[in-house]
């Protein structure tokens, strides 16, 4: 989603310390699982989601485990949305873990999975397929205006 | 014969927004492929269907760069017709050229769309300047892409040798085999490059963690394992430690990436035509960071040979993105053949 506003700022490689990660954890965990729910479903809206990946997504757990946050977000595809599921699926159909900084940099466009992945900064488990399938659907999505969703204007705002 | 052109830049595109990014960053022509197994890199969600392709060769071709098609697997028993008709698709869209590798298919190109210009994929595997010779004076083809098994002394002798264009890999992960033979994959899973597009497929593929290690297995073999922190590589067979005569290495090739910044002046004096850059299944980011890195190197030596100085910031943008922890010359610069 490079608009000028993202392009010029350069997200560093940074990992937030110990104790950030041990208050995350004791939080609640559903909000992350609804903003980001929420980001994926204006996706959907706007159409840029390609259907033939959608169907593949049906009924399948997802996790987003922010490590140095403690951030943990679960949600699923069903019947044409994002839904967050709250309670944490013990066994996800597929989880990525990463840092923070690791998943602004992948969000900005500013570094490739695949990179991230060899360099273990990202760990992908679960269905490798659907994990294809994922990255590849969020690769080719073009991002024309999402910054300008409230929601992700929030987002940046808050980091 | 004298050869003062700089060679193209030829980029990847998995989907539309890598498609931009690399002719955005600088690439003379852009290869993609059908979401089918017509095509090389047959991936789960990745590639283009029709609509992206007519807006992704409209942005290429308005902004005065080439788009190939890359039909690039063997057509199967009894469903040739897929193929043929993906070449027809090939055709009406006005793609810049169709790269096959299939004998039987670059037959019925040339027959069928006499007007279509065709190259040789690095699945046809020609290494000698016979087998190019052969595709141009039975198919018409214009160009050929060498198979990454080649020292540059080899692949200065096909140039000398054919009159056809000669493009060469510049960057990117290694298949280490002589592409298009290699059937490691097929012996783990049944499924290979050629047959279904692709190499290792992700539905064998399991990543496992445990503490302190991450475990690969294709089809329950177990590839690899790697401690916390040691660089990944794809799970290719070719790319496993194995254990051998007790000793477990890297039994077949270092998970490596190509990388020619350092011999880029030699390729140019040798004639090569295009260089190439693996990567179709990589994001749009990874083509923008190793297009803008290609582009400046080839504008650097576009001001003279002898000036031509690797410089640091190129080689740490191309480390960062390559599979393995080193990049390499290949079999350019390899002492045994
Ligand atoms: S196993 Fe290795 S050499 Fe064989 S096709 Fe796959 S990547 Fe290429």
């Amino acid at each position: 989603m490079p608009t000028s506003l993202f392009k010029s700022f350069a997200i560093p490689r940074f990992t937030l310390p110990a104790f950030v990660s041990a208050v995350g954890n004791r939080l609640p965990q559903w909000p992350h699982a609804l903003v980001l729910t929420a980001g994926l479903n204006a996706a959907l809206k706007m159409k840029l989601l390609p259907e033939d990946s959608l169907t593949l997504l049906e009924g399948r757990t997802f996790l987003v485990d922010v490590q140095d946050t403690g951030g943990r977000a679960a949600f699923t595809y069903r019947d044409g949305l994002f839904r967050p599921l709250f309670t944490l699926p013990p066994t996800p159909d597929l989880a990525f873990a990463a840092n923070l900084s690791a998943f602004l940099q992948l969000a900005l466009r500013q570094e490739d999975p695949d990179t991230l992945f060899f360099n273990r900064e990202l760990s992908i488990e679960g269905d490798t397929e659907l994990g294809l399938v994922v990255k590849n659907m969020l690769d080719a999505v073009e991002w024309p205006s999402l910054p300008s969703l409230p929601v992700f204007h929030r987002k940046a705002a808050d980091y | 014969m004298l050869h003062n052109k700089l060679p193209e830049l030829v980029c990847p595109a998995g989907s539309l927004p890598a498609l931009r990014a690399a002719v955005d960053n600088g690439a003379d022509t852009v290869y993609f492929g059908y979401k089918n197994d017509t095509n090389a890199r047959n991936f789960a969600g990745l590639n283009f269907d029709h609509k992206a392709m007519v807006e992704g060769i409209h942005y290429a071709q308005t902004r005065g760069k080439q788009v190939l098609m890359a039909i690039n697997t063997f057509p199967q028993p009894g469903r040739e017709a897929e193929w043929q008709r993906a070449v027809d698709g090939a055709a009406d869209l006005g793609v810049d050229a169709v790269i096959l590798a299939d004998i039987g298919l670059l037959d019925y190109a040339c027959k069928r769309h006499p007007g279509l210009r065709l190259h040789l994929s690095v699945q046809g595997s020609a290494t000698s300047y016979e087998a190019v010779n052969f595709a141009h004076r039975e198919f018409g083809v214009k160009r050929a892409v060498l198979p990454r098994v080649l020292t540059l002394a080899q692949v200065e002798l096909v140039i000398k040798n054919t009159p056809i264009e000669i493009e060469v890999f510049g960057f990117g992960s290694l298949c280490v085999m002589n592409e298009g033979r290699c059937w490691l994959s097929s012996y783990a899973t049944g499924e290979s490059p050629n047959t279904v597009g692709a190499c290792s497929p992700a539905k064998f593929v399991k990543w496992e963690k445990s503490p302190g290690q991450m475990s690969t297995r294709l089809n329950g073999i177990l590839i690899d394992r790697y401690g916390d922190g040691e660089a990944a590589g794809y799970p290719t067979l070719c790319k496993g430690r194995f254990e051998v005569n007790g000793e477990t290495y890297y039994a077949l090739e270092e998970p490596t990436s190509l990388n020619v910044l350092e011999i880029l002046p030699e390729i140019a004096r040798i004639g090569v035509s295009a260089i190439k850059v693996e990567g179709r299944q990589r994001s749009p980011t990874y083509v923008a960071q190793v297009t803008r890195t290609l582009r400046a190197a080839l504008d650097e030596l576009a001001k003279g040979a002898t000036e031509f100085k690797v410089k640091p910031a190129w080689q740490a943008e191309l480390g960062k993105v390559s599979e393995g922890v080193q990049a390499t010359l290949g079999a350019y610069n390899r002492p045994w053949r």
